[in-house]
């Protein structure tokens, strides 16, 4: 059993984030602690999906500062603390031409994770009958299931979900649920997105709005 | 899991897929086939012309076709993909090499059946014993093709047209490899030293290594 760490996970300070010479986000000043949930909601183009790849260090901000899990973002410490990211996107990212099954052993040799957990994790996600399945031949649920089934294997300490709930049925959004509490109960956190404000409300321990780039409190 | 078990597991399921999608065995290779045809085709009985024209059009096509193969997976290769790789903690370079070692063998296999065919089409008079150097100019001249193609969709990554652009950058950088690869066969039908033209496959095969190497965190940061 993980020891819960003590600290912060996510600072940012005054961070702001240009796409294509468009500034897309900006101002961003923002600690999130070890075990915390915390939301973002905000309409479609707000900047959302930008705001979770700042946060994955898979953007990094053109102005202010920003730490994530430690690693300065925006240098060559981020590759040091990328495998404890996970990150959920709007398009599930699986290797097309491979089966479920074979997309959850290949995430998990180039992980470094043992393959015997494969097994498992398509067990506690519903999906070892359809583990053969090539993705062409998959739902977009089945999709989500892999890709919770893979977060199982590599345990992130910070989990980003970009409108993780949408299209899924009552079984998935549970084991998505159930992602987020094992993060938290590990001592990791969890941001998650979403246009939908009850999705979030009923999940996060904090909740915060993000239009036109910025971010704000909820009334 | 090593620098090396990433490169080899990335190669292990870029052949996988390839197995299963078929692009170079199913499409390219047939269509670099018939172009084989075409010359003897266009030169009419003349065989001691189609004798003699055989090494020059094996690597005419094999180079353009081979493009196309070393291409293929930039062709492929989604932003969704390479964020996955990241987050899985997958070294770029490691990227770089697996890809690579992956090509290579697909562009080896391509361009060992356009010989084939080169030999049913064209039967070119080369000395006994040439089996040995050419196979071995085969595979750096395929080494370097395919590191060429890895490294020019690396840098056209997230790219509109980067297929155009890859190809742009691909051609001109490949003369090298072409001017080795079929020097290494004139000089095998003149009996004269291959040793320069093999010097030459392999200092740009290193030469790409490097390049690809050192640029994969720049290109792969740049990228996004």
């Amino acid at each position: 059993m993980r020891l819960h760490p003590v600290g912060t996970h996510i600072e940012l300070e005054d961070a702001g984030v240009s796409l294509g010479g468009q500034t897309i986000l900006r101002g961003l000043t923002l600690t999130v602690a070890a075990a915390e949930v915390l939301g973002i909601a905000g309409p479609n183009g707000s900047g959302k999906t930008t705001f979770l790849r700042l946060l994955a260090t898979l953007t990094a901000p053109y102005r202010g500062t920003g730490r994530v899990l430690g690693a300065t973002l925006g240098t060559s410490e981020v590759y040091r603390i990328r495998q404890d990211i996970g990150l959920i996107g709007h398009i599930p990212t699986v290797v097309g031409e491979l089966t479920l099954r074979e997309n959850l052993q290949h995430a998990t040799r180039l992980f470094g994770g043992d393959t015997a957990r494969v097994e498992r994790a398509l067990q506690v996600v519903g999906l070892t009958e359809a583990a053969e399945r090539k993705v062409e031949q998959s739902s977009y649920g089945m999709l989500r299931r892999t890709e919770a089934a893979r977060l199982l294997i590599t345990r992130p300490k910070l989990l980003l979900l970009d409108e993780a709930f949408s299209g899924l049925d009552i079984d998935a959004q549970e084991l998505i649920d159930a992602l987020i509490t094992r993060t938290t109960e590990n001592g990791g956190a969890v941001v998650m997105v979403s246009h939908d404000a009850g999705h979030l409300a009923d999940r996060a321990s904090r909740v915060l709005a993000i239009s036109a780039g910025r971010l704000e409190r909820v009334a | 899991m090593t620098f090396w078990d990433q490169a080899v597991e990335i190669a292990r399921v870029d052949l996988r897929v390839e197995r299963r999608v078929g692009d170079v065995l199913r499409i390219i290779l047939p269509f670099a086939v018939i172009a084989l045809l075409v010359f003897p085709l266009a030169l009419g009985v003349d065989l001691s012309a189609i004798t003699q024209l055989g090494p020059a059009v094996f690597w005419a096509i094999g180079v353009l076709f081979g493009m196309q193969v070393a291409l293929r997976q930039a062709a492929d290769d989604r932003p969704e993909r390479r964020d996955l790789y990241s987050l899985l903690g997958v070294d770029p370079a490691a990227r770089f090499v697996g890809r690579s070692m992956s090509g290579s063998v697909l562009m080896l296999a391509f361009m060992v059946v356009l010989l084939a065919a080169t030999f049913v089409l064209y039967s070119p008079r080369l000395p006994s014993g040439w089996p040995g150097p050419v196979i071995l100019a085969l595979l750096l001249t395929a080494v370097g093709l395919t590191e060429l193609g890895t490294l020019a969709g690396e840098v056209t990554a997230g790219l509109r047209s980067r297929t155009a652009l890859a190809s742009l950058i691909v051609a001109p950088l490949a003369i090298p490899l072409v001017i080795g690869g079929s020097q290494t066969l004139e000089s095998l039908t003149r009996d004269t030293s291959i040793l320069p033209w093999l010097l030459l496959l392999i200092a740009t095969d290193l030469a790409l290594a490097v390049a690809g190497v050192a640029l994969a965190r720049p290109l792969e940061e740049a990228s996004r």
